[in-house]
């Protein structure tokens, strides 16, 4: 990445800059594929951009930044996520 | 424009500093998608400077420039008059500042900007208060609401920035709302083709700050449009037009439905619910609604 010589603060672009943001998680989203209509609204509307839309629009949660919220799950029509207990997944 | 055919690209990377249910960064990312990497984004003090992340690492991945609370639009007019001196006029300037930063403090350099012909597209997200600091009342925050400032309730009504925009005659103004991420998406298509001063507000339910869960920030949106406390529209030269739900509300297809059924969803309004309802508040949030509408239809039907 090109670092740029000058007198001022300045922050460069990196996935995590707040750290593994997964860890602030207390629901789980867990996704049910075989529910999944591919609507998209899930990953339209989540917040952090963790609903990773795949080629073939299929999609899938990254864990490691997704904060919990609850919102892919809600927007889903047919709920093929729900939220279970971080807990109870150990 | 479908969901499916949104773009991919993201610009904001996870791992962000913003609560989770931001409504803030739901709304970036559509803004992002829009504009695409060819965009300057220039952010005064609110959440968003926050959101950004900690130095030296930022989530965003275009470049940004960090500006005083009050300034956001004198900023942007300085970026966009060094780019076009290098001969990148085709660059996107934004100015991306929340509702105190646009209604109250930074109201005299947006106006200046507007009349001054700046190119650029000023964005104010508007959670309806000052959420960064801790939720204190804005001239957005609408009656009735609890703030840090407002403790029993906001005594007075939200300003109508709208209609301060309008005043500018500005080629390009819309109202939208992050619940609507393809009418957000067209709405800042639209502004980024056009030359000159563009104005795009979008309605951003906080969690924390409104007091409701967080995996309810797009159902408050949806329901700010549907009882009326928020509308949709767009201004292109002058000429108004209403967008969705709020279209069909305002030709009266439809009716609003009560603010109580938003109210109701969110903490900021429970004293008006316990220990007894405020039939007398209730109503007066209603009426001013129908007021509002009706200024609406004299205006634009
Ligand atoms: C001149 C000045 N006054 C006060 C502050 C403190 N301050 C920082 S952010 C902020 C609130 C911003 O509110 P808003 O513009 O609505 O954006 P939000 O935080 O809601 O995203 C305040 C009061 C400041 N940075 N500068
Ligand atoms: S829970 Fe929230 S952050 Fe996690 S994937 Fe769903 S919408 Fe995104
Ligand atoms: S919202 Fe539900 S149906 Fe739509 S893509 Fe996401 S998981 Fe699949
Ligand atoms: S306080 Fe509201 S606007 Fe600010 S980061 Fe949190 S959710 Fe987003």
């Amino acid at each position: 990445m090109k670092k740029y010589d000058v007198v001022t603060t300045i922050s460069y672009p990196k996935k995590g800059a707040m750290g593994k943001t997964g860890s602030w998680r207390v629901f789980r989203p867990i996704l049910d594929k075989t529910k999944c209509v591919k609507c998209l609204r899930c990953w339209i509307y989540c917040p952090e951009g963790t609903v990773i839309r795949n080629k073939d629009d299929t999609v899938d949660i990254d864990y490691e930044y997704c904060k919990g919220c609850g919102i892919c799950a809600n927007v889903c029509k047919v709920k093929a996520i729900t939220m279970e207990r971080e807990a109870m997944k150990k | 424009m479908a969901i499916k055919n949104l773009p991919v690209e993201e610009c904001m990377i996870p791992g962000s500093a913003a609560c989770p249910g931001c409504p803030a960064t739901m709304a970036l990312r559509i803004v992002f998608k829009a504009l695409g990497k060819n965009t300057v984004m220039v952010v005064p003090a609110c959440c968003t400077a926050v959101i950004e992340s900690l130095y030296p690492n930022t989530s965003f991945d275009v470049p940004v420039m960090n500006i005083a609370f009050e300034a956001a639009a004198a900023g942007a007019s300085g970026v966009e008059a060094a780019l076009r001196q290098q001969g990148k006029g085709d660059t996107t300037v934004v100015a991306w500042a929340g509702d105190g930063g646009t209604y109250d403090i930074g109201i005299q350099a947006l106006s200046g900007a507007l009349e001054r012909r700046t190119n650029f597209i000023y964005i104010c997200y508007n959670n309806q208060i000052y959420s960064n600091t801790g939720i204190q009342r804005s001239g957005a925050t609408p009656y009735g609401a609890w703030t840090t400032t407002t403790v029993g309730g906001k005594t007075e009504f939200r300003k109508e920035m709208g209609e301060i925009i309008q005043a500018h005659h500005i080629p390009y103004a819309a109202q939208a709302c992050v619940s609507y991420p393809e009418d957000l998406y067209n709405k800042l298509k639209k502004a980024k083709d056009i030359k000159g001063p563009k104005y795009i507000e979008i309605m951003a339910p906080c969690p924390p700050g409104w007091r409701f869960g967080m995996e309810k920030t797009v159902d408050m949106g949806i329901m700010a449009v549907e009882t009326g406390a928020w509308a949709l529209y767009e201004c292109e030269n002058d000429v108004v037009t209403f967008n969705g739900k709020s279209k069909l509300i305002l030709e009266e297809k439809i009716q609003r439905k009560s603010i109580e059924e938003w109210i109701k969803q969110q903490g900021r309004f429970s004293h008006l619910f316990k220990p007894k309802k405020d039939v007398k508040r209730i109503k007066t949030i209603e009426d001013h609604t129908d007021q509002i509408w009706e200024r609406y239809r004299k205006k634009y039907l």
